[in-house]
C-alpha cells in the first residue's frame, strides 16, 4: 500500500466523523465507525478501483458501520419514553375530529434557505432535538436512504413502530423548523 | 372517502417511504384541493427529504 493512498484516506477523517456524527449523535460512537472504515479501507485499499471517488467509496463502507453501531446500540438502550408507540404527542395538532387546532401556513422561499450556513445549522439543532430512536429512524432513511424493512429490523421495532417514528420525525421537524426559521 | 387533515399527515409521511395506492393517492387529492393547510403540510414534508439531503452535502463542500 502507497503512502500516498494511505494519506489520500486519512485526509477524509474530519469529513467522515460529521458524516457519522449527524447520524449516530454520540461523538465517542462516530469516532469508533471512522476509525474501523479507515482502518478496512486500508486494509481493503484494492477494493477501492481509483475510478469512483474515493469519498463516496470510504462513505460507503462507512454506512455499513454506522448501521453495526446502531444495531448494537439498540440492543443495549431501551426505549426512551418520548420514543414509544404512542404519547399522545401525535394528536396534538387536531382537534377530537382530526382537523388542524392551527392550519400549517406556507413557508417563504424554503428552497432559497438550503444555501444558508443558518438554517442548515437550525436543521441540527432541531435535528438534536428529537428523541433518540426516532432520529435515528429518520436518518437511517434519508441520510442512509434504508428501506423501512430493514430500519425496522436494525431498530429491533415493529413496521408499525417504524411508520410512527418516521411521522413523529417529520411532524416535529416540520414544526421546528416552523418556529426557529420560517416565521422568525 | 373522506380524510381528516390527522389520516392526511399520516399519509403525507408515508408517501415518502412507500408507494401508496390508487385509492389513497386519490383521497389525498381530493383533500388537498380542499384543504390550504394540508397542502401546505405536503409541500413541507418533502422539503425535509431535499433538506436533509443538503445537510449532508454541506458537510462536503465545508471540508473542500
Amino acid at each position: 500500500m502507497s503512502a500516498e493512498y494511505r494519506s489520500q484516506v486519512e485526509s477524509q477523517r474530519a469529513y467522515l466523523l460529521r458524516y457519522a456524527t449527524l447520524q449516530l449523535r454520540d461523538r465517542d460512537a462516530a469516532e469508533d465507525a471512522v476509525q474501523e472504515t479507515l482502518l478496512a479501507a486500508l486494509a481493503g485499499g484494492a477494493g477501492f478501483s481509483g475510478r469512483s471517488n474515493l469519498r463516496t467509496w470510504l462513505t460507503g463502507i462507512l454506512k455499513h458501520k454506522i448501521v453495526d453501531a446502531i444495531r448494537r446500540a439498540s440492543r443495549e438502550q431501551p426505549l426512551a419514553p418520548a420514543d414509544e408507540l404512542e404519547t399522545g404527542d401525535l394528536d396534538a395538532p387536531f382537534d377530537r375530529r382530526g382537523h388542524w387546532q392551527e392550519p400549517p401556513t406556507a413557508w417563504d422561499d424554503p428552497d432559497g434557505a438550503l444555501h444558508q450556513k443558518q438554517f442548515l445549522a437550525a436543521l441540527e439543532a432541531c435535528l438534536a432535538g428529537l428523541p433518540a430512536k426516532t432520529a435515528q429512524a429518520f436518518m437511517m432513511r434519508e441520510h442512509l436512504g434504508l428501506e423501512t424493512g430493514e430500519i425496522c429490523k436494525e431498530l429491533g421495532i415493529t413496521a408499525t413502530h417504524c411508520w410512527v417514528l418516521l411521522y413523529r420525525a417529520r411532524m416535529a421537524l416540520r414544526q421546528c423548523l416552523d418556529t426557529n426559521w420560517f416565521r422568525t | 372517502m373522506m380524510l381528516s387533515c390527522r389520516e392526511v399527515t399520516r399519509l403525507v409521511s408515508q408517501r415518502q417511504d412507500r408507494a401508496l395506492d390508487f385509492g389513497e393517492r386519490f383521497a389525498l387529492r381530493a383533500h388537498f384541493a380542499l384543504c390550504k393547510g394540508c397542502r401546505n403540510i405536503g409541500r413541507q414534508i418533502d422539503f425535509l427529504r431535499r433538506a436533509v439531503v443538503r445537510l449532508g452535502e454541506h458537510g462536503e463542500t465545508a471540508e473542500r
